[in-house]
Parts: C-alpha cells; structure tokens; sequence
C-alpha cells in the first residue's frame, strides 16, 4: 500500500483524500517511510520535521472532514532550505545559518500552510542556491535517485530528488539561472520557473534579486500547475511582485496545440552537447509536430553571451545581498579584536568555496573603474537578449530548446573547474535574464539518464507553456517512469 | 587577463571576506580565468543601448504612510548573537586613540 501512495499523483491523492478512502496521515505515514529508507542513501533533505507533518496531516483530516479541503490540503511537500519557515530552522545550504528560526513564513509557505499542505522538512540546495550540482552544501551532497554516483542538478537538488524518489509529492524551489529546470532534467520530473514577478519572493532568501523566482517541482504538468495556482499571485511585501490577475492554470491543460506555433532557436546547439541528448530532444520536437503544433526556426543571436553576463549581473548582486551577514544580527558570529576581524573571520570562516568566489567575483565587477566594463555593460547586454526573445515572440508562441546539454554528471566531476560548472546552465540561463517564464518535461533518456526538454514562453504566459508541456506529457510514457532505488521493495 | 595578488586583496578586504593563503592563490586563479571568459561580452557595441536592471519595468510602488505593526522586538532579536536592552550589541565602530 505504501508504494501505490507515495506513486499517486497529487490530482489523484485528491480524489482519495476528499472520498475519506485515505486520510493525509496515511499518506503522510507512506511518504516518511520512504524518507526513512532513502534517505540515507539519497540525503535530499537538511532538516526533517515528522512531528510537524503529522499534527498538520491530523488537522488536515480534520478538516476535510468538514468538507473544508482546498487543493493542497493533507498534501505532503518538501521546501527548498532558502524558504523562511517559523517551525523549522532555515540554513540556505551555508553554515553562516546554521540555527537560524525565522521569525516570519514566506509567503509562499503562508500560502501553503493556509491550504492545509503538510510539511516534510527542508530540501538540500547549494549555499545560497550558488550551484549547479547541490554539492556547494555546507551539508552535504545530495545524490540523482536514478543513479547515486551522479549528481541530482542544482542548486534545487534536494527538492528535484525528493519528488522524483517518492520522498515528496510536491516540492518547492527557487530558480535563479536555471535552479529549477536543470535539476528538474537531471531528475526526470516536471519544474516551472514562473515569470519574474508572478511569485512573491518576500521570505526567499535573497540570492540575485533582479533573477530569483520561486517555482514548484511535480512530477507531472498538472501537479505543478496546482502548485503554482496557490502560491502565484500579488503581495504587497514583495515590491516586485506584479499585480496582475492570476488565470486558472488547469483549466489551461486543454491537450490539444494543434495550430501553435513552437519556435526552435539554432543557437540553442552549442558545441561539447550530448549527440544522444540532442536525438532524444529532436525525437520530442517530432511528438510536438505530429501532434499538431508547427516548427517555426528562430534565432536568438545573442544567447551565446547569455552566460557571460550572467556570471557579471547574479554576483554583483549576490556581493550585495550577502553583504548582511555579517555575525551581528543573526547566524555564525566568530569573535576578534576589532569589527572588522569579526567581519572577516565570520565570513571567511561561515561561507564556503562557491560563494566566495561569486562574492569576489560581484565585488570585483562592482567595483571602482570596473563597474562601467562590467556591471553596466552586462545590464546592457541583458537588454539586447530580452529584445532576441521580444522579437521571436512576434512570430511564436512559445520556445523549445533543451534544457541541459547532458545528462546528470557525476559527483565531483566538475567541481574543481568553474566554468565547466557554469555551462550546465547554458539553455535555462537566458529565460532568466528575460525574466520569462520556462518549464523542464521529462522527454526521454540517454544512457540511462533522463533527459529534458525546456519551453519558455512570453511574460506571464503560464498557461500556453503548461498546456503545450501537458500536451506533450499525455503523448509519451516517460513521466510514468520511476528510478529503480524508488520503486524496489 | 591575469588577476594580481593585491587586487585579489583588495576586492576581498572590499568583501570583508578573510581569506587563506591558499583560497588567495586559488582565488586568483579562478577569477582570472572567470574574468576572461565574461570579458568576451566587451565583443558587443553596446554604445546606444539603454540598460536593464530589471525586466518587469516596474516603477515605484507606493503605499499609504502608515503606523502598522511591526516584528515584536524580542523576534527580531531571538537570532542576534549577543543583544542588550532591547538592542543588537555591537564591537565599537570607533575606538579611542
């Protein structure tokens, strides 16, 4: 029975669940007992909370009992570790926060917690979602369920993992360069990065303001859109949130995009790709075309400095940001003699590698003498690749592209380099720039692997990119597949 | 673009980052090399081209100028290191000479 429940999708736990023919503690119970037996083979999460889960899972009955039950009631999720939670500490992957209690929700989870949603715990990321492989936790990695020895993509890893291992039924992360999407792909389950601005970001940890967007993780197009429909729409906390009105996004899952038209970038084919990657995606851009939807090429001629510019604008603004830890007001603080050596020594001593290297890296761009070749100059390119999309947007109405050039890469295998690093992120970078919203399908595997194929799509066009994914979804086998580790008795 | 060490220890005194001698090295490294690739953005002319420092195009959000409540004091204080009276306690900025 636990197995038939940690496989149900959250569309179909409803059903159950609001028939009384499963209580949420039930299925609470089936999901910890994965946890319990994958966990240390996996580590997805930082911090467990079962006890919490199960008075919200017993409330949630409660509450379904008076036929009060909201979409997400008594289902369990697992939440990136940058979400501010008041019952549960908040690390951001660092050791800087290590203890940290928020004294505020985020108001995604507020919005979750007002469902009735059942929280599991803290999903692993990368330090300050700085990575692309989840290995930057100061916690430890967390490893890909469809093989150990790889990496589960990042920085959202421990949130992609938890859901495709049946630890999780939903999950929430934050996307800032393709934090979602790639360990999505890696993962093989489905992850939307909302449009900038439809997701309040007030109690995210802040990595690169002008980037960061939460999104959800599910392990189909349905489940994600039920997830972005709770926690989209205006805060009056977040000044960058937009008030515009929030569509039903499952009403958009209509199956049929016959007549729409999908633009294929050629500059989305860049050298040291996967050839069997690239068969897979071209195998899922036949499946769109026979399914009605027309191949329209278009170019986006500046998405080769996408990259580039990211690594100038992300830490400029990360150096800015991380500016407020500083061992005063909240998280590790190391003593000495004056300020300005408890300065460095508490965040010398609290930040690991990766963000200090992007520390330095935003300080250095920031800096007098270079700001104008640097700073500015990636913020004018960023208008450029923002007008390639405006431009293809006149003819298409959504973009296919992969959503990495490979498959997941094993463990330790790029961490001494980078640069190598940063090029996992090529495809799911430029979406960010934009600001546009983008989704990761599972369409295949290659060496045993999952592979992902990416849709971006115009501002606030939600509906048409979970309606051509859903599309898609319906057409093909592979959101029906689970990692062997998940499914084995 | 090879960074020197001196404006490796600039930018980190800049960053109030203490680092070791050998992250200082590494440091040097992997920034120069970071460096050179993100320089290639200086390919582009760019001369007539405004800036995006964000993509939404907002403008200013505005809000009526009013007393609400805030965090209770003992919140915001509940994570500080070491606090006082209802303060954040703080190393001496200026010191006596």
């Amino acid at each position: 029975m636990t197995s038939e429940l940690i496989r149900l999708t959250v569309a179909q736990a409803r059903v159950l669940l609001d028939q009384r023919e499963v209580s949420a503690v039930e299925l609470l119970e089936a999901h910890l007992a994965q946890i319990e037996r994958l966990e240390p083979q996996l580590h997805a999460f930082i911090t467990l909370t079962p006890d919490i889960a199960r008075r919200q899972a017993e409330e949630a009955d409660r509450r379904i009992a008076r036929g009060e039950a909201a979409p997400l009631t008594g289902i369990p999720i697992g939440l990136k570790d940058n979400l501010c939670t008041v019952d549960a500490p908040t690390t951001a992957g660092s050791r800087i926060l290590q203890g940290f209690l928020s004294p505020y929700d985020a108001t995604v989870v507020a919005r979750l917690r007002e469902q009735g949603a059942v929280f599991l715990g803290k999903t692993n990321t990368d330090e300050f979602a700085m990575g692309s492989s989840t290995e930057n936790s100061a916690y430890g990695p967390t490893r890909n369920p469809w093989d150990r020895e790889r990496v589960p993509g990042g920085s959202s890893g421990g949130s992609a993992a938890a859901v495709a291992a049946g630890e999780a039924m939903l999950a929430l992360g934050s996307d800032t360069g393709g934090s979602i999407r790639q360990p999505a792909g890696f993962c093989g389950i489905v992850g939307l990065k909302p449009t900038y601005g439809r997701v309040s970001r007030y109690g995210l940890i802040a990595f690169a303001s002008s980037l960061d967007q939460i999104g959800p993780f599910g392990r189909t197009v349905e489940d994600v859109a039920v997830l972005l429909q709770v926690i989209a729409g205006y805060d009056p906390a977040d000044s960058t949130s937009v008030p515009v009105p929030v569509p039903d996004y499952r009403a958009a899952l209509t199956g049929d995009i016959r007549g729409l038209r999908i633009g294929i970038p050629a500059e989305y084919r860049v050298a040291g790709m996967d050839p069997a990657v690239e068969q897979v995606i071209d195998q899922a851009l036949a499946t769109l075309q026979e399914l009605g939807a027309e191949l329209v090429p278009v170019s986006l001629p500046h998405t080769e400095y996408a990259l580039a510019t990211y690594y100038i604008i992300a830490p400029s603004e990360a150096s800015a940001n991380l500016a407020r830890y500083d061992g005063i007001k909240y998280g590790l603080s190391l003593p000495g003699e004056t300020l300005l050596e408890r300065y460095l020594r508490t965040r010398g001593e609290g930040f690991g590698p990766e963000v200090k290297r992007r520390i330095m890296l935003g300080t250095y761009a920031l800096s007098a003498g270079y700001y104008d070749a640097y700073y500015v100059k990636a913020q004018k390119v960023r208008t450029l690749i923002k007008r390639d999309f405006d431009q293809a947007f006149e003819r298409v109405d959504v973009i296919a592209a992969p959503t990495s050039p490979t498959v997941a890469f094993r463990l330790g295998e790029r961490t001494a380099d980078p640069l190598q690093m940063y090029l996992s992120d090529v495809f799911t970078i430029p979406a960010n720039m934009a600001g546009l919203p983008a989704i990761a399908v599972p369409c295949g595997f290659a060496h045993g692997l999952p592979v992902s194929l990416q849709f971006m799509g115009r501002p606030f066009d939600e509906p048409t990119l979970l309606r051509v994914a859903d599309a898609y979804e319906r057409a093909t086998p592979w959101h029906t597949e689970w990692p062997k580790l998940a499914v084995e008795a | 673009m090879r960074l020197s060490r001196e404006i490796v220890d600039h930018v980190a005194m800049l960053a109030r980052l203490g680092l070791t001698e050998e992250e200082r090295e590494l440091m040097r490294e992997q920034l120069s090399s970071i460096l050179e690739h993100v320089s290639r953005i200086q390919e582009l002319d760019t001369e007539a081209i405004p800036p995006t420092a964000q993509v939404i195009t907002l403008q200013n959000v505005w809000r009526d100028d009013e007393v609400r409540p805030s965090l209770p004091v003992e919140a915001v204080l509940a994570n500080a290191p070491e606090s006082e009276d209802g303060f954040f306690r703080v190393h001496a900025v200026l010191e006596q000479s």
